[in-house]
């Protein structure tokens, strides 16, 4: 038996988090620079469990940073310099998705962007960045930065994501006043008496929370979490079967330098003023798709028999015509079948467009199929 | 007689016929198989030769037939149930059955002892 896998000789990083997984029997991988738990007792059970109840994730990994400055809108210009949110209009204890643009119209990453609520301490603006990015993107931004504004690296907090349909009552029974929040919201608060930074927000399609809190906290606050009984420890297997079910972009894999926000569907991402002024990088590159429509889409993808269709996957037409490439896919554990992401050629890119997929030399039938393929069920 | 590989496949050697399946710790490694693509009933197999795909929820593996040979039966249960694989790895989980073309092949692969040996060592 063989299974490819990547294995590299760095030295790999701990989160605050990592007695814990070891304790708790989790399978340890290399990723993004980190040793991180990829399964407990394996990706079903523990992804079935977040779409049923509640699981606990270490995001650690991911970069924080805070941005201070003499005043929000000097802040906010300075991130409307290298994305195309409207952050001007970002009321604070509101979050934004956005990413950072290069010149060309690619993505240098996608992120969180939250507006502080100006309480002591807090910076105007805080930053949650993919991990494998976050040295270029911390750079990149301290780089456009106008004077008098700084960037803190936040490497003295950890992040804890709770997620699935019980998460909310989980953080009302370790005291924290979930229920006046709603999705992509912001505040402070304390969960058994540890002070945190709450994002109702997440990467799995269901409601649930990110946690910031300080690495000396991290382990007593998630063993608190982990002590009420719909609460189970999830890897970064489950991590991403949800993730591809409710249709969410993985930097590196569906989205890059090379992809744009048009072709990868992230048009809701373009705030209308900023379309309109024009003035975020890659604009040239960007307007133009959305007036012509782009060469390639992202579309949800349905084999039609029961073999995955891995990243790379060669995707043709009916007619062996190429199309494009898988560039997520795997078994999704909600439906009990395959799914995948990739992107086609716009004339292939219409729901039901049968596809061949290339899976070991051989062609396989698909079709295009509309994403989410599991319903988001965020608290709006 | 049951033998194995340092691939993590085991052949059970059934008079002329071998029947062909992947190791408990095999499949403790994979994590839950959701897929078993088998070859078709008359493809001819070579030793240490792809001769099955497995898949977890994560990744694909190629599974090697331990022997050479012609597949005359595969585990048609696999389809409908694929977590088999994971339950029973050296009963109803097994993948495919060969009709043996060189018993002396059988020397290459480990008995039970060496194999017990070989994966508490990894």
């Amino acid at each position: 038996m063989t299974t490819s896998s990547s294995t590299h000789g760095e030295a790999l990083a701990r989160t605050a988090l990592h007695g814990l997984h070891a304790a708790r029997g989790a399978r340890l991988v290399p990723f993004a620079g980190y040793e991180m738990p990829v399964q407990y007792e394996g990706i079903l059970a523990e992804h079935l469990h977040v779409r049923a109840a509640a699981g606990l994730f270490d995001v650690s990994h991911m970069g924080q940073a805070s941005l201070f400055g003499p005043g929000d809108e000097t802040v906010a210009r300075a991130l409307e310099a290298l994305m195309p949110g409207d952050f001007l209009g970002l009321k604070p204890g509101f979050i934004r998705y956005s990413m950072l643009l290069s010149d060309a119209g690619g993505i240098y990453d996608d992120l969180m962007v939250t507006r502080g609520r100006g309480e002591p301490g807090e910076g105007r603006y805080l930053l949650v960045v993919n991990a494998a990015r976050k040295s270029f993107d911390l750079a990149h931004i301290e780089a456009a930065l106008p004077k008098g504004v700084t960037l803190v690296r936040e490497e003295e907090r950890a992040l804890i994501a709770l997620q699935g349909p019980k998460a909310a009552a989980v953080m009302e029974a370790g005291g924290f006043a979930a229920a006046p929040m709603v999705f992509m919201t912001a505040r402070r608060g304390s969960v058994h008496g540890v002070p945190v930074s709450v994002s109702r927000s997440g990467y799995t399609g269901e409601d649930g929370f990110e946690i910031s809190v300080p690495v000396g906290e991290a382990t007593r606050l998630a063993e608190a979490l982990l002590a009420h009984p719909d609460v189970k420890p999830i890897g970064l297997g489950a991590r991403d079967s949800l993730r591809l079910e409710a249709g969410l972009c993985l930097y590196g894999s569906d989205i890059d330098e090379t992809t744009s926000p048009v072709e990868a569907g992230l048009t809701f991402a373009l705030s209308k003023r900023r379309r309109e002024a024009g003035d975020f990088p890659g604009a040239a590159r960007i307007l133009k798709e959305l007036e012509e429509g782009p060469a390639r889409l992202r579309v949800g993808i349905l084999p039609d028999g029961p073999a995955p269709a891995r990243a790379h996957t060669e995707i043709r037409g009916e007619d062996g015509a190429p199309l494009g490439e898988v560039t997520s896919g795997g078994y999704a554990p909600s439906l009990s079948r395959p799914i995948a992401m990739g992107y086609v050629a716009r004339g292939a890119a219409a729901d039901g467009t049968p596809l061949a997929l290339m899976v070991r030399d051989r062609a396989r039938a698909a079709h295009v199929a509309p994403m989410p393929f599991v319903p988001h069920r965020y608290r709006r | 007689m049951i033998k194995f590989t340092d691939q993590h496949e085991w052949v059970r050697v059934e008079g002329e016929e071998a029947v062909v399946g992947i190791t408990p710790y095999a499949a403790e490694q994979l994590g839950d198989v959701v897929f078993v693509e088998l070859p078709e009933a008359g493809r001819k197999v070579d030793q240490f030769k792809e001769a099955a795909v497995v898949e977890s929820v994560k990744a694909a593996s190629e599974i090697y037939a331990p022997v050479g040979g012609e597949v005359v039966a595969v585990n048609a249960a696999l389809a409908e149930t694929p977590g088999l694989v994971n339950e029973d790895a050296l009963g109803k989980g097994w993948f495919l059955k060969l009709r043996i073309r060189d018993k002396g092949e059988l020397d290459k692969l480990m008995s039970a002892e060496e194999y017990e040996t070989y994966v508490k060592g990894l």
